[in-house]
């Protein structure tokens, strides 16, 4: 496989990403525990949408196939999308959706960093950009970790409940494939090692202020997003998406 | 409107010469168009209506939320969810800023969020009404948005400060939302297909005489509203603003393409207005007193919201006070 279609491949892998972890962040609209959470899941599910739309729209261009962001969005299949497991997982309790929140927005934020000094000047630009959001979700999403563990009784019996539905998805924000290895050879994108070292970081560092043990590291299994080997959730929630442009597909919104 | 139904517990006003001496002096700085500030002397109606009034306000932004986020995943394209999610967002703060404004009259929120719950607290009817397609985030937006745009305009002019100010900031975001709302329908009218025109069509023809019922009962029957305007709590009346909203709209809905729902609806070169048909205000008292077609599940939706997120503001208060103590020792 070229380093092009490395990279288009990779577009699509963080604009699925943000527009899966978008979706379900408004799942949550209306049915938030505070006022205030409403307002901050839908601002991080706003920002995720916009990051989605970007990456999808440089990919589009990159395809050249004929269709655009919204095209990529919304009409392909679940063994076509490139999103990560974690993000596709259902948002459960609090402590489930804030965990997966933190797991991804510390691997985000990694990433976006390494991003930020690609040789591809319009991904730096979008990752510049992204990252400021992701300071602040990253910012966030460990100061509930750290609530929520180092709170209540019920609370700190929550997340340790939580943390075993969403651990084992944590394997795929530390293990690159051939085609990052390559990416990151090329000076496109951040490297994996430094990446993964810093996620395993920044996790002990938010699980030890929060009072969580720190897992051993996860070991992989037989699903891969990139690959678009997803677990059974991601069908449903695409139907639920996708559902209008493919009961209409001449019509224009 | 918002805040559709208010009482004053007023029966009858009161002259000035029947007034106490602050009664009278409250009076008059109404009538001289100075505003009430939180620490200023006010009637005890005054001061309860208005947290009726803003609360009701703040509830219908929350409960608002609902109809809305009901198609929030199933938007049709990435510029129509960040828009809808944006809008989403606006309205949450729009609650905070009016339980903020609230909350300087002594009320507490979780109180009021409480009697709103308990079926004790209203909030705009429009929200008891299902959206059934992706139309009606288009006609929510012009409609509904549109008429509560033509109350709370007035509103910047309440007497009561903090709520004249709340009002100033909500109508900026208000007013893009409509423009965003209109533009959503008439998109589907003139670049979309016949299923979509018909989309429309059929969400302006269920959305029509909702909308018109935001204004409140007409002014025959709408007894707390001599005292309201006394305190210069409403600066016009319901039918007024409903007129006002109906001339302002109609051309929009022309412009659409579309038609409206109410054959007596007609042009009067005389009056300068439109002339329009009877409302069913059975329809409107039974969506009130809890019947409309949604009320039991948006308030069972918000309830459930907050008991379920008991656990986790108990553990932020929980960690609050350990970080204290910790900071104290």
């Amino acid at each position: 496989m070229s380093i092009e279609d490395d990279l288009t491949r990779y577009l699509l892998h963080l604009g699925d990403t943000a527009l899966i972890q978008g979706q379900r962040l408004s799942q949550w609209v209306g049915h938030a525990p505070a006022l205030e959470e409403e307002l901050a899941l839908a601002n991080v599910g706003l920002d995720l949408f916009g990051q989605a739309r970007n990456w999808l729209d440089y990919a589009a261009e990159r395809l050249d196939d004929g269709r655009d962001a919204d095209a990529l969005a919304f009409l392909r299949t679940e063994r076509e999308l490139r999103n990560l497991l974690l993000v596709e997982q259902p948002n459960g309790d609090y402590a489930v959706t804030m965990l997966k929140q933190f797991f991804y927005d510390a691997w985000h934020f990694q990433v976006l960093q390494g991003l930020s000094g690609s040789r591809d000047e319009r991904i730096a630009g979008i990752a510049a950009k992204g990252l400021k959001e992701v300071t602040y979700h990253l910012r966030r999403s460990s100061e509930w970790v750290e609530r929520l563990g180092d709170g209540t009784d019920e609370s700190h019996a929550r997340m340790l409940a939580a943390l075993p539905k969403v651990w084992r998805f944590t394997v795929e924000l530390v293990n690159a494939d051939a085609g990052e290895q390559r990416l990151a050879a090329a000076g496109l994108i951040g490297d994996p090692a430094t990446l993964a070292a810093a996620w395993h970081a920044k996790v002990a560092e938010v699980f030890t202020r929060a009072t969580l043990p720190v897992p051993e590291p996860a070991s992989a299994f037989y699903l891969n997003g990139r690959e678009g080997l997803h677990s059974e959730h991601l069908g449903l929630l695409l139907a639920e998406m996708q559902y209008l442009p493919r009961a209409y597909p001449d019509a224009v919104w | 409107m918002y805040a559709q139904l208010v009482e004053t517990g007023v029966k009858r006003l009161k002259t000035l010469d029947e007034m106490s001496d602050q009664e009278r002096a409250f009076q008059e700085k109404i009538d001289a168009e100075i505003k009430i500030e939180a620490k200023n002397w006010m009637p005890d109606a005054y001061r309860q209506t208005l947290i009726r009034q803003i609360s009701q306000h703040a509830h219908s932004e929350i409960v608002g939320m609902l109809p809305e986020g009901n198609w929030l995943t199933r938007a049709p394209t990435l510029k129509r969810k960040l828009q809808l999610m944006a809008k989403i967002q606006d309205e949450a703060g729009h609650g905070l800023y009016l339980y903020s404004a609230m909350e300087t009259l002594g009320a507490d929120r979780d109180t009021e969020i409480a009697k709103m719950h308990a079926g004790k607290a209203k909030y705009s009817s429009i929200f008891n009404y299902p959206t059934l397609s992706w139309a009606d985030m288009g006609a929510v937006g012009w409609l509904v948005d549109g008429a509560a745009i033509v109350n709370q305009v007035v509103l910047q002019r309440t007497s009561y400060g903090p709520y004249a100010r709340a009002m100033v900031r909500i109508c900026k975001e208000e007013s893009f939302h409509q423009r965003q709302g209109y533009e959503i329908l008439l998109t589907m009218m003139r670049h979309g297909t016949q299923a979509q025109k018909d989309m429309v069509q059929d969400a302006i023809n269920r959305l029509w005489w909702p909308s018109l019922m935001m204004f409140g009962p007409s002014d025959e029957h709408s007894p707390n509203s001599a005292q309201s305007m006394a305190w210069k709590i409403k600066r016009q009346s319901n039918d007024e603003l409903r007129q006002r909203f109906i001339d302002q709209t109609i051309p929009q809905l022309e412009l659409l393409g579309c038609t409206c729902p109410d054959p007596d609806l007609k042009w009067n070169a005389e009056t300068g207005h439109y002339d329009f048909g009877a409302i069913q205000w059975d329809e409107f008292y039974e969506v009130l007193k809890g019947n409309g077609p949604c009320n039991a599940e948006r308030v069972a939706t918000r309830k459930q919201a907050i008991e379920d997120g008991a656990w986790v503001r108990e553990a932020a208060v929980a960690h609050a006070r350990k970080q204290h103590d910790k900071h104290a020792a």
